[in-house]
């Protein structure tokens, strides 16, 4: 009996001796907005659309994105212009579903969509969460500065013609009888 | 007009300033759980979040004024009021310092039992009237709760009274110029303590209002100003316990002459308002059962033998 | 059946096929490029390298081709073998050294073959840092996109193009790694059968371009099983639909009709359905303007319409459920044919052949089947191109033999090429005018029609005397008419194709030749293909009484003898002289039109109630065969649009209109056969039209509004609008897209094939609806030629092309670009004497249609063909024999620029 006062007794004053001693423990309180966080570079927050070096949409509307989304909050329409390039006629992101995985950025073959470290998205209406390719390009190259599908790939576009990508050949002269 | 016992502008006084420090102590509660608990508390509004209360003050008194239609209205409006006015009558003998209080009554110690009982009222009125299943359970363990520990509270007093031979507050102050009850009368205090948390159910001892199983007990249904009268009426239940406290065990306004009797008052007073909130941060809530059978199987007995042993010492000593 | 071991595993296989066609069909993972099911082996690619063994003992082993090795009794072979695997992966790095970086940018991308393969085979990286061979793109015409950079030199084009489909204008052209596959020039595509290129390509050489102009990924695409409504072959199709209008059309396996191919009407006429001139609104004409319809005002003139004074007109374009819910508002009786009065009587004739136990309606598979075929009169290239397709197969049945001969597998497709050279089956056309198949025809007869018919029953005679001869106004066929007969009667498999396209006639001949030689065969049946012009011609003429012709419908609304009009899905300005026809609806009190385009028709009509495209409803058809096969629908219509069995009547459920039709409809008491069974479903669960990796669902109409709506629920069918359910693993008929984990390409079939190039698992290729008699009918007598050409008068015949002959598809702008303007083809000789040129304007005396003039060595002197443009002229206005003169005015618009080129050759070569 005696055992289990004095027990219960010194339990209950550790306890509040313990809590008490908090009042020496920093808080660990951030105090969001006066004080910013820092925020990674590699954050997955806001998507953007990013052009290349060139200034030109990187992307082409090839619909990785799309079937990379989890929760397929990415919807898009391929077109081209007269010279062969394609690009989304449209691209949305229904930011009210997105769950910031990164996998569309994981998916993109030319880094045309990339997330970033901007987390202050919230709207008053649902409606707003939805953004269109107006809304999500940038002007800039985003992460990735130096890189251009289009000087990559094969496919002939305005302003660069067939055997001018990089490391390709001048295109063959099938009537040529030479080896 | 003066400021001595009894007058006008006393009363004034003192009903103004227990009502602002019960107000603050929102504030001062919700600051230092926040240390407590490794975190700032309020602090956005006003310096260090002072005018926190104002802003709760605003926010309860432009709320809806709203009574369920199923409620008896009567009661319902009845139950805050009471709570308010019996908590607000106690300190009416509370002995702040020589020369400050609202009476001298040779009732005190009698009046403040006589306050509490009256405050289980309050509570079993707000759990009938509301006329809903948590705020009628939440009355029930209340009554229960309050009755069964007015009583070791009352019999835990009886020691202090014994030994200065007086229910008159003052006088029992008075008596221990030579030394705190708190030395002879350790038991009682630990008691009256444990009682006193107990009748103003507080943490850890909140279970007529236990949120987690009885959504908010006896006032579940209030809403405004309504619910703030509780609110701040359980502040006020803890100013007038630790005002007992101090002066029941500790000397009330006695101390070293370097600072006025009303600083020491406040000081003490000040010390256990802190142990209470330390208190809620620390402690765990115990089951209902387990509070019932610790008071009427433990305290009740210990506190017996305490006012039995006091008894002893005093016929043998004179 | 042979017995083989691979991997350990003993497999029992067919060894007269090669070992890869075997691991295929065991469901086996083996890569390939070169190879197709339909075109046997060369041997080109080496990706198909597996280890074989001598016995148990040989540890080593050595490499062989899968595709070039028999899968003979006993043979040991290893597919997981460590050296096996790195040369294959070896291989397709090879083959992968100049491939661009473009598979973001290609039309194939997600259902490349290529990119599987090269998953498969375990190449990820280009270890090469050379430079890329790179090539300059061919302009092919409005179907096909080129992309020479992509290609890896597998041979399937060329060999499809040319050796399969018998294209002369796609050639391999220089060499080495320079090869390259293309036109000698830029231009069109001549074959009809161009667009296949798009599958047979293992990647993105060649992509369809129709596509790509509103391009989504395969994995995007909502789709059904659906069947073709080009022409009366039935092709099975599978269309893609996203973001609510049509994509594309690719193949949907189905081993009875069309196999792996299409045509490229049907592969590229489905533009129409996404029209903006689409009728999608139900309107009222009063007084000149067009008010809508709310659903109770339609339900009251509905009402109004089922009394026993209206007369419904079917379609042979609409389905058997639209045409049997508008025989049932009307009765019976009032039930009239949707086409010409011609077309009827011959229709009348096909279906009472159809019942006779002396014919066999053949399949498509059966015809590539046939040794040696008469084509009487009929352009089937032009008709049903299908067919065509399956006839230049046939003409191979000789080069198979051959190789059986001399012991080599029929799958050793060059080596069966090289042994049979330009031997081949034989093939008569008896014609009005060069046809498309001429290049692979072993006789050829050029004739007037009432020659045709009187050839062909001679040639009967020659076969049997019990059938009467005819006279013909020359003798200078009768050796090559005896040949035929002669090559008919040596035959196994015998196949004589007709069709009602020039008259009725021509019908009675080509039975009266296979009566003939099932006579002296004596066989169970031998194959008379039938054509008709639509796709269900045979349904529509099932359900109508053979006395209610569209001619005694007219007359009946001219005499007032019934006021009301309903038309179902049909033109009649394309069925009767425009005559007969505003006379009529002059007198029709209301008259209510049910299409999917607005018409003439729809523009004379009181009520227009808009009815869903193929791809926007369930329906059944019934082929050339009879064949009754289910279509699914694609999509809903989003707007207010209905099928028209649905407009005609509002209650009922498809499957219980099937039911109904099944039970008082004569001759469909099979019908319901087609309908999926329940019992065939896993957990009754629906089975999803969009693909497992469907994108998009959250954002699609996330720009309209953000809360998503509730999945489209379907009723009707067994398919479900969504993603849900239970793809079709267990029923192939409901295999709309296939796809098998790692065969992400339309190769991928093979895993849903009893056998590679076998039926589909657990389905059925449709329901044959004919019921045989017993009894054999009589031989047909022949026509008594009464009328002979005036001076100066052509004896008619009829002609059509590919593209612009049917009414739908010739609305899609792809198949506008290659249509040519109506024209009358004539000899040179008669353009002499009327001194006429390439390209003129005639008239035709007692019309005032203008048409241009195409002269053509392949025309017999005093005949003319004319080809009706998609609808500018009226074929009920010609009579058997026309005149023309020439015309100053140049009407033409398009002029022959897109008919085929090679067509004109001989004229060319003439001249």
């Amino acid at each position: 009996m005696l055992t289990l006062v004095k027990d219960t007794l010194t339990s209950q004053v550790v306890t509040l001796w313990r809590v008490f001693a908090h009042l020496w423990v920093k808080a660990d309180t951030v105090e969001y907005p006066d004080v910013q966080p820092y925020m990674f570079p590699r954050w997955r927050g806001r998507i953007i659309l990013s052009r290349d070096p060139d200034g030109e949409e990187r992307c082409v509307a090839c619909n990785l994105c799309a079937v990379a989304c989890p929760v397929d909050c990415i919807a898009l329409q391929k077109t081209e212009d007269e010279e062969g390039r394609w690009y989304p006629e449209f691209f949305r992101i229904n930011f009210s579903r997105c769950i910031m995985c990164g996998f569309c950025e994981e998916a993109c073959p030319t880094n045309a969509i990339q997330l970033t470290p901007d987390f202050e998205m919230a709207e008053y209406v649902r409606q707003d969460m939805v953004w269109e390719k107006e809304d999500l390009l940038i002007d800039g190259t985003g992460k990735y500065h130096d890189y251009n599908f289009y000087r990559v790939a094969g496919k002939k576009i305005g302003g660069k013609d067939k055997g001018e990508a990089q490391n390709e050949a001048v295109p063959v002269n099938v009537r040529s009888l030479l080896p | 007009m003066t400021f001595e016992v009894g007058s006008g502008l006393s009363i004034a006084v003192i009903l103004t300033t227990v009502i602002v420090v019960a107000a603050m102590l929102i504030w001062v509660e919700r600051r230092l759980l926040g240390f407590w608990q490794d975190r700032l508390g309020p602090n956005r509004v006003g310096y260090f979040g002072l005018l926190q209360v104002v802003a709760d003050m605003i926010k309860i008194f432009t709320k809806e004024d709203w009574i369920p239609p199923f409620a008896d209205k009567f009661s319902f409006v009845l139950a805050p009021a009471i709570i308010m006015s019996v908590i607000l009558l106690s300190f009416s003998v509370v002995p702040f310092a020589p020369g400050v209080g609202v009476v001298d009554s040779n009732i005190g110690v009698l009046f403040v039992l006589a306050m509490a009982s009256l405050g289980a009222y309050s509570v079993m009125l707000a759990g009938l009237s509301s006329d809903n299943k948590y705020a009628l359970l939440g009355a029930l363990r209340a009554a229960a709760q309050m009755v069964s520990y007015e009583v070791f509270m009352g019999i835990s007093i009886l020691g202090v009274v014994a030994l200065s031979g007086s229910f008159n507050l003052r006088e029992i102050v008075l008596a221990q110029t030579d030394g705190w009850y708190i030395i002879p009368q350790f038991i009682g205090f630990v008691i009256f303590l444990i009682a006193g948390v107990a009748e103003s159910h507080r943490l850890p001892f909140d279970i007529p209002e236990a949120e987690q199983e009885i959504c908010a007990g006896y006032h579940t249904e209030y809403s405004g100003m309504k619910f703030g009268m509780f609110f701040v009426g359980e502040y006020l239940g803890l100013v007038l316990i630790s005002s007992l406290i101090t002066v029941l065990f500790f000397g009330g306004w006695l101390g070293p002459s370097f600072l006025p009797p009303i600083i020491w008052f406040v000081l003490k007073a000040s010390a256990f308002i802190a142990f209470f909130i330390l208190m809620r941060a620390a402690l765990p809530r115990p089951r209902y059962d387990q509070l019932m059978t610790y008071g009427w199987l433990f305290l009740l007995p210990v506190s017996l033998v305490n006012l039995l042993v006091t008894g002893v010492i005093i016929l043998s000593t004179q | 059946m042979a017995k083989i071991v691979i991997d350990g595993v003993t497999y029992e296989v067919n060894p007269n096929n090669n070992l890869l066609q075997e691991c295929l069909s065991q469901g086996l993972d083996l890569p390939y490029f070169c190879w197709h099911p339909c075109m046997g082996s060369v041997g080109a690619c080496r990706q198909c390298a597996v280890k074989q063994y001598r016995d148990e003992d040989d540890k080593d082993g050595m490499l062989v081709m899968a595709c070039m090795t028999p899968a003979s009794d006993g043979t040991i072979i290893s597919i997981e073998d460590e050296g096996a695997k790195s040369f294959r992966s070896e291989v397709i790095e090879s083959l992968m050294i100049s491939h661009p970086h473009d598979c973001p940018v290609c039309e194939e991308g997600g259902e490349c073959h290529l990119q599987d393969m090269t998953q498969m085979s375990g190449h990820n990286y280009r270890r090469y840092d050379k430079k890329k061979v790179t090539h300059r793109n061919q302009y092919l015409g409005p179907f096909i996109s080129h992309e020479m950079n992509r290609c890896i030199a597998c041979y399937r084009c060329v060999r499809y193009y040319d050796n399969y489909a018998g294209g002369t204008d796609l050639s391999v052209q220089a060499s080495h790694h320079h090869v390259y596959f293309g036109r000698h020039e830029e231009g069109t595509l001549e074959s009809e059968f161009s667009g296949n290129l798009v599958e047979v390509c293992p990647t993105g050489v060649f992509t369809d371009k129709v596509f790509s102009e509103h391009y989504s990924r395969k994995w995007d695409l909502q789709t059904a099983p659906s069947v073709c409504v080009g022409c009366s072959v039935g092709c099975n199709t599978a269309p893609g639909e996203r973001y609510g209008s049509l994509r594309r059309i690719v193949n949907r396996y189905n081993s009875e009709v069309n196999g792996y191919f299409l045509c490229d009407r049907g592969r590229f006429g489905f533009d129409f359905v996404n029209s903006e001139e689409r009728l999608l609104e139900p309107i009222q004409r009063k007084q000149g303007k067009a008010e809508l319809l709310t659903a109770a005002q339609i339900e009251v003139s509905i009402q109004q319409f089922s009394s026993a004074e209206t007369i419904g007109i079917g379609s042979p374009r609409a389905s058997n459920e639209s045409n049997f819910a508008l025989r049932c508002l009307v009765g019976d009786d009032n039930f009239y044919a949707g086409c010409s009065d011609a077309e009827y009587e011959s229709l009348g004739v096909i279906l009472a052949l159809a019942a006779d136990a002396a014919f066999h309606s053949p399949s498509v598979r059966e015809i590539e089947q046939a040794d040696a075929v008469l084509i009487l009169g009929e352009d089937v290239t032009n008709i049903a191109p299908r067919i065509a397709l399956a006839l230049r197969q046939s003409v191979r049945n000789k080069a198979k033999e051959l190789a059986d001969e001399n012991r080599i597998p029929q799958w050793q497709d060059a080596a069966v090429r090289e042994l049979a050279q330009h031997e081949r089956s034989p093939l008569s056309i008896l014609s009005p005018a060069v046809s498309r198949l001429d290049d692979v025809a072993s006789e050829r007869i050029i004739d007037s029609l009432p020659n045709l018919i009187a050839f062909g029953h001679q040639i009967a005679n020659k076969i049997s005397d019990s059938a009467a001869t005819a006279v013909s106004a020359s003798s200078e066929h009768d050796d090559t008419l005896a040949l035929i007969a002669q090559q008919l009667l040596r035959a196994k498999r015998p196949l004589i194709i007709a069709g009602n396209s020039n008259g009725g006639e021509l019908i009675k001949a080509a039975a009266n030749i296979a009566k003939a030689l099932q006579e002296k065969n004596d066989d169970a049946g031998i194959d008379l293909c039938l054509l008709v012009p639509e796709v269900n011609s045979l349904g529509m003429g099932m359900l109508v009484d053979p006395a209610n012709k569209l001619g005694a419908a007219l007359a009946r609304l001219q005499d007032g003898d019934a006021k009301r009009l309903i038309v179902l899905e049909n033109d009649l300005y394309r069925r009767a002289t425009a005559t007969e026809v505003d006379a009529a609806l002059e007198k029709a009190e209301q008259i209510l039109v049910l299409d999917q385009l607005p018409t003439r028709t729809t523009a004379k009509a009181d009520i227009v109630l808009p009815a869903t495209a193929f791809s926007e409803h369930e329906a059944t058809y019934i082929n050339y065969e009879g064949r009754a096969q289910l279509s699914f629908q694609v999509n809903k219509c989003q707007k207010m649009a209905k099928p028209s069995w649905r407009w005609l009547n509002a209650a009922e459920h498809i499957d219980d209109l099937v039911q109904r039709c099944c039970n008082e409809a004569k001759g469909f008491t099979k019908l319901s056969e087609v309908l999926p069974a329940d019992n065939q479903f896993v957990a009754g669960m629906k089975v999803p039209r969009q693909s497992h990796r469907y994108s998009g669902r959250t954002a699609m109409i996330a720009n309209i509004n953000v809360h998503e709506p509730k999945q489209m629920v379907d009723d009707e069918s067994i398919m479900s609008f969504s993603m849900e359910g239970v793809p079709s693993q267990k029923d192939s008929t409901i295999l709309a897209s296939s796809w098998a984990p790692k065969w992400n390409s339309n190769q991928s079939i093979s895993k849903f094939q009893d056998e590679v190039n076998g039926e589909l698992k657990q389905g059925h290729t449709g329901i044959l609806m004919f019921e045989k008699s017993t009894s054999v009918g009589a031989y047909f007598e022949p026509p008594v030629n009464s009328l002979t050409a005036a001076e100066k008068q052509l004896h008619l015949a009829f002609g059509f092309q590919i593209f612009g002959s049917d009414e739908l598809s010739a609305r899609c702008k792809p198949i506008q670009a290659r249509m040519t303007d109506a024209y009358v083809g004539i000899s040179p000789e008669d353009a002499q004497s009327r001194n006429l040129v390439q390209g003129d304007t005639v008239t035709i005396s007692g019309t005032d249609s203008n048409v241009t003039v195409c002269i053509r060595t392949g025309i017999k002197t005093g005949t003319a063909l004319l080809y009706c443009g998609e609808g500018s002229l009226n074929p009920a206005e010609f009579s058997e024999f026309i005149e023309i003169e020439k015309c100053e005015k140049q009407s033409a618009s398009l002029g022959m620029r897109n008919l085929i080129l090679s067509d004109l050759q001989d004229e060319d070569k003439s001249s």
